[in-house]
């Protein structure tokens, strides 16, 4: 192979590169790796798994994906459900948003999953949501989310912004008096509508608009140099400052790290975060961290019978003693058993039936109480706080003294404040107008 | 036997403690165990009252009680009696020392601390640090009370002060006094004035802080304590134009770190590599493997962990460049538009060997302690990591530059560039050339992993974030040209920064890549564009 011909002019290779660097920015045009490991067999009942299992969202999501195998495998020695064996049924979306959808239609109509666990973005969620609601689907979800969203066919297993965002906020106003916020997040949706709440919220109990300073920063951000520093001013006006955090997973080390090395200690400007856990402290030198917060529902250091038992058989299914727990799997193990109780009471898989079925029911949860699923699809759970240790767990330093029920509709936003979703009979809404007693959204007969 | 007497000693000597000495003792050892049995916001309150009152008791044995609270070592039963942990995993009682032989791991509870604990920590630790025979401890001893500015520890400061002679210390001891004067509202004016004074001389943002919390109140002090912070502003705005050209530079020097492996195979070659980001990712993740084998087989030199890890990384990421190219890329030169797709294509799959070799998870790389921390410049908080990482990507181009120019390998791959067929005919192999220039790209690459495994996470998708910059950089300064690659990073860098704090991070970086459009639009050849007839070949 010789390079005798011009291969490309140098004034073209210009263009070429920024059309290079466009692809790539664009990008995230990733081939599907497995199919369905499924197989058509008469006497079992399928579940479907859609937890990304390669590309950006494969550190949080593949756990997921380990923790239902491990409930699936457990159901199964008690001996299944209705009389019938479980059958995982796992694809792979590949932290592509759109593949997404396809994949839950192919769950749906190929597969014939009896329900789908999965899903961690919100933008994922919002990708296979028109897919559940055509093909009248079940989803369990189990991730903190930023609410305004109550669809018939989604059962909501992680926290709304009130039994998350809020009591940690509550927290650190009473707890460490804090007069002034630093709002910090990625930029999308879930962030965003967080912050929209809490501003709203942190205004309606008396903190001045100058008080509170909001900040986005891309996907990934690695160089917070100058946010910290402007972070640092803004705390120097002689009033206690926090920040609270929707900075998503990834961007999260380098910004505590600068935090360090600023010399701006959890003591001075505490932060709150609500997407960092014990999965994203593994692999993370924490020393900088030490005595941030996180606001949870469920700290592997929960110190209960039914965690430990959850976190041995979890170590023992991962072949792993350094296997940790998070919130989400917790979530997801909730979900999974009242799935399995909405099954036996409906005496069906018929998605009618448990979708039905499911109001109502209550399961153990891990912090030593019960999870209830409400009318409105979200379930109750209780707050903790707690603050970073030195081996990556959590300190747990505050926690509600009851279960908090769901708000999945924020009455801190004017659009949103009238609204309740309930998907009990006679209503059968998940967006209920109650000044004007109409369904705003939602409706199914 | 044994098991009898140390209760009754303990009945005892928990008497002679109440008859000998102050309530307050007692009752600060009391609230201290508060934590370890009800977690409640009170029983916190209590700890940290507790670690307050014990701090200016005077009992001899306050450090070591609140030394073990501060490192997790103390314990308290059932009965709010206290222990403290030895390393070898024993209990000692904290009020006497004496050892506990019967307590066991089950019996007592670690007592928890929260952040406002650990803020009366370090203050009660301060204080009673400050009278240490040892500077440098002293003078962390009274930053810590000055962040505290707890004015209990007044009395301490006084008499540590008559006794300083350290000028460092004492004035650190000044400003830690005046920041507790501050706050101790029954202080005399005249005092109050002068610790205002002492602030505003010291000009930091911790100053401004304390000063700025008298804002609201009316009175000779609040005038001078606001005169006080205005001026400080002043002072501060200056230099914040010094910390964004500071902040630009380092951002500047770590594109340029990330384009420098892009500058040859893109800039020289002109091969479209969309897989340089993840030779940075395997360089990081040298890096990670170099330290985990230190750890474990040379303990002795883990310090020097990322000084090894820079070959290594270099040899690893450049013989895998080296294989890319004699096996992917030397079918398809002459074909800008599969280049382009081949190497994106294998960008994916080395995330994804990368991903079932490593885990998805992010790796810890440690960072050595001669790289954290931060040097105080003034106003000016100069980070140790991006200082190193400034420095070193200097280095690396400065060593790039010098290699393509002094060394034979050079010399012939500017031959090969500039007239391949010429080069070829002076019995020059080229497609060895081409396959070395591409190793020694992939390897300045893996080099810049090494550094970005300091700032950035050790991931599978590491790469991913740097690809556009780097390819923004080389097309902004110039392709083939390894001064305008350093100028564009620079350039790009400080743009970044000095738009960030007006536009935010999000907008700025748009802003940059508009800019940067308009600006190839005019100028298709970069900054520097390269100039002689082999440009036009």
């Amino acid at each position: 192979m010789s390079l005798d011909e011009p291969i490309i002019s140098r004034r073209g290779l210009g263009r070429l590169g920024v059309a290079a660097a466009t692809i790539a920015a664009v990008g995230a045009v990733k081939a599907a790796t497995s199919p369905a490991e499924a197989q058509t067999s008469g006497g079992t009942i399928k579940v479907g798994i859609l937890h990304s299992l390669s590309g950006t969202m494969a550190i949080s999501e593949t756990t997921l994906k380990d923790v239902m195998l491990m409930l699936i495998e457990q159901q199964n020695k008690k001996g299944g459900l209705l009389g019938k064996k479980l059958e995982a049924v796992v694809v792979d979306p590949a932290s592509n948003w759109p593949l997404f959808a396809e994949k839950a239609r192919q769950l749906l109509s190929v597969d014939k999953v009896a329900a789908v666990f999965g899903c961690w973005t919100s933008v994922s969620r919002k990708s296979v949501l028109p897919v559940f609601e055509e093909l009248n689907g079940i989803l369990f979800y189990p991730v903190q989310y930023e609410g305004q969203e109550c669809s018939r066919n989604v059962f909501y297993t992680g926290a709304a912004p009130n039994q998350q965002a809020i009591p940690a906020v509550d927290y650190l106003m009473k707890e460490s008096k804090v007069k002034r916020w630093v709002l910090a997040g990625t930029d999308y949706v879930y962030p965003r509508t967080t912050n929209q709440i809490l501003e709203a919220y942190l205004k309606l109990k008396g903190v001045a608009q100058e008080d509170i300073m909001i900040n986005y920063t891309p996907f990934g951000q690695s160089d917070w140099q100058n946010i910290v520093s402007s972070i640092k001013k803004f705390g120097s006006a002689g009033k206690k400052t926090a920040v609270v955090s929707t900075i998503n997973g990834d961007a999260n080390v380098p910004f505590y790290k600068e935090l360090g090395n600023q010399g701006i200690k959890a003591t001075d400007i505490p932060v709150v975060a609500f997407s960092v856990g014990e999965e994203e402290l593994a692999g993370v030198d924490t020393k900088p961290l030490l005595g941030h917060l996180a606001a949870w529902n469920y700290f592997e250091s929960v110190d209960t019978k039914e965690n430990k038992a959850f976190i041995k058989d979890w170590k023992a299914f991962t072949k792993n003693p350094k296997r940790t727990t998070n919130d989400p799997m917790e979530a997801h193990y909730i979900g999974f058993n009242m799935w399995v109780k909405g099954v036996e009471k409906a005496g069906t898989t018929d998605p009618d039936a448990v979708i039905d079925a499911l109001i109502g029911v209550s399961v153990p949860n891990l912090s030593g109480g019960y999870s209830a699923l409400m009318s409105n699809h979200h379930i109750t759970k209780p707050v903790l706080i707690g603050e970073i240790q030195a081996d990556g767990q959590f300190n747990i330093v505050s926690e509600t003294p009851g279960l908090v029920v769901a708000q999945e509709w924020s009455p801190y936003v004017e659009d949103t404040k009238d609204l309740i979703g309930d998907w009990r009979a006679p209503l059968k809404c998940g967006a209920f107008n109650v000044k004007t007693g109409t369904c705003t959204a939602g409706k199914k007969a | 036997m044994h098991r009898l007497i140390a209760p009754l000693l303990l009945v005892i000597l928990v008497l002679a403690g109440w008859g000998a000495r102050a309530d307050g003792i007692d009752d600060a050892y009391d609230a201290l165990s508060a934590s370890a049995l009800t977690i409640s916001p009170a029983s916190f309150d209590s700890v940290r009252h507790g670690v307050e009152q014990l701090a200016v008791s005077g009992d001899p044995r306050a450090a070591v009680v609140i030394g073990a609270l501060h490192d997790g070592m103390l314990y308290a039963n059932d009965d709010h009696a206290l222990f403290v942990q030895q390393p070898d995993g024993t209990y000692v009682d904290a009020r006497t020392g004496a050892a506990a032989p019967d307590v066991t791991d089950d019996d007592v509870k670690a007592v928890r601390v929260n952040n406002a604990v650990r803020g009366a920590i370090d203050g009660a630790l301060g204080i009673l640090q400050l009278f240490s025979p040892d500077s440098p401890v002293r003078l962390e001893a009274a930053s810590a009370v000055f962040t505290s500015h707890d004015p209990a520890a007044l009395p301490a400061l006084d008499k540590a002060l008559a006794k300083e002679t350290d000028p460092a210390v004492k004035r650190r001891i000044e400003q830690a006094r005046a920041a507790a004067l501050l706050s101790a509202p029954d202080a005399s004016q005249a005092d109050r004035l002068a610790a205002v004074a002492t602030l505003r001389d010291r000009g930091d943002q911790d100053s401004r802080s304390l000063l700025s919390a008298l804002a609201g109140q009316t009175g000779p002090v609040a005038d001078a304590a606001s005169a006080a912070v205005v001026s400080i502003d002043r002072v501060l705005q200056i230099w914040s134009i010094a910390e964004s050209v500071y902040y630009g530079i380092s951002l500047g020097s770590v594109l340029l770190l990330a384009a420098a492996g892009l500058a040859i195979t893109f800039g020289v070659m002109g091969v479209i590599n969309m897989a340089h980001g993840e030779m940075v990712m395997i360089g990081a993740y040298v890096t990670f493997v170099v330290q985990q084998l230190m750890h474990a087989y040379l303990p002795s030199l883990y310090g020097i962990s990322l000084l090894i890890a820079v070959p290594m990384a270099f040899l690893v990421s450049g013989l895998i460049g080296v294989a890319v190219e004699r096996s992917l890329i030397r079918w398809l030169y002459g074909r800008p538009l599969e280049t382009l797709l081949a190497t994106w294509g294998l960008s994916l799959v080395l995330q994804q060997v990368v991903r079932s070799l490593f885990g998805a998870n992010n790796r810890d790389v440690d960072t050595p302690g001669w790289m954290s921390g931060a040097y105080q410049l003034g106003g000016l908080t100069l980070t140790w990591n991006r200082m190193y990482i400034i420095l070193f990507a200097f280095l690396v181009v400065a060593a790039l530059m010098a290699a393509l120019r002094y060394t034979p390998l050079g010399l012939r791959m500017r031959a090969v560039t500039q007239n391949r067929r010429m080069a070829a005919a002076m019995g020059i192999r080229t497609p060895w050339i081409d396959a070395l220039t591409f190793g020694l790209g992939s390897g300045v690459a893996g080099i810049a992993g090494v550094a970005l495994s300091q700032i950035d996470n050790v991931s599978p998708n590491l790469g991913q974030g740097y690809i556009i910059d780097s390819f923004m950089v080389v097309v902004f300064g110039g392709v083939g040209n390894l001064w305008g690659t350093t100028l564009g990073a620079l350039t790009l860098g400080i743009v970044n920064k000095f738009l960030e704090p007006i536009a935010g991070a999000v907008l700025a970086k748009i802003v940059v890549l508009v800019l940067l459009i308009l600006f190839v639009q005019r100028n298709p050849r970069g900054m520097f564009p390269l100039k002689g007839r082999a440009v036009e070949a």
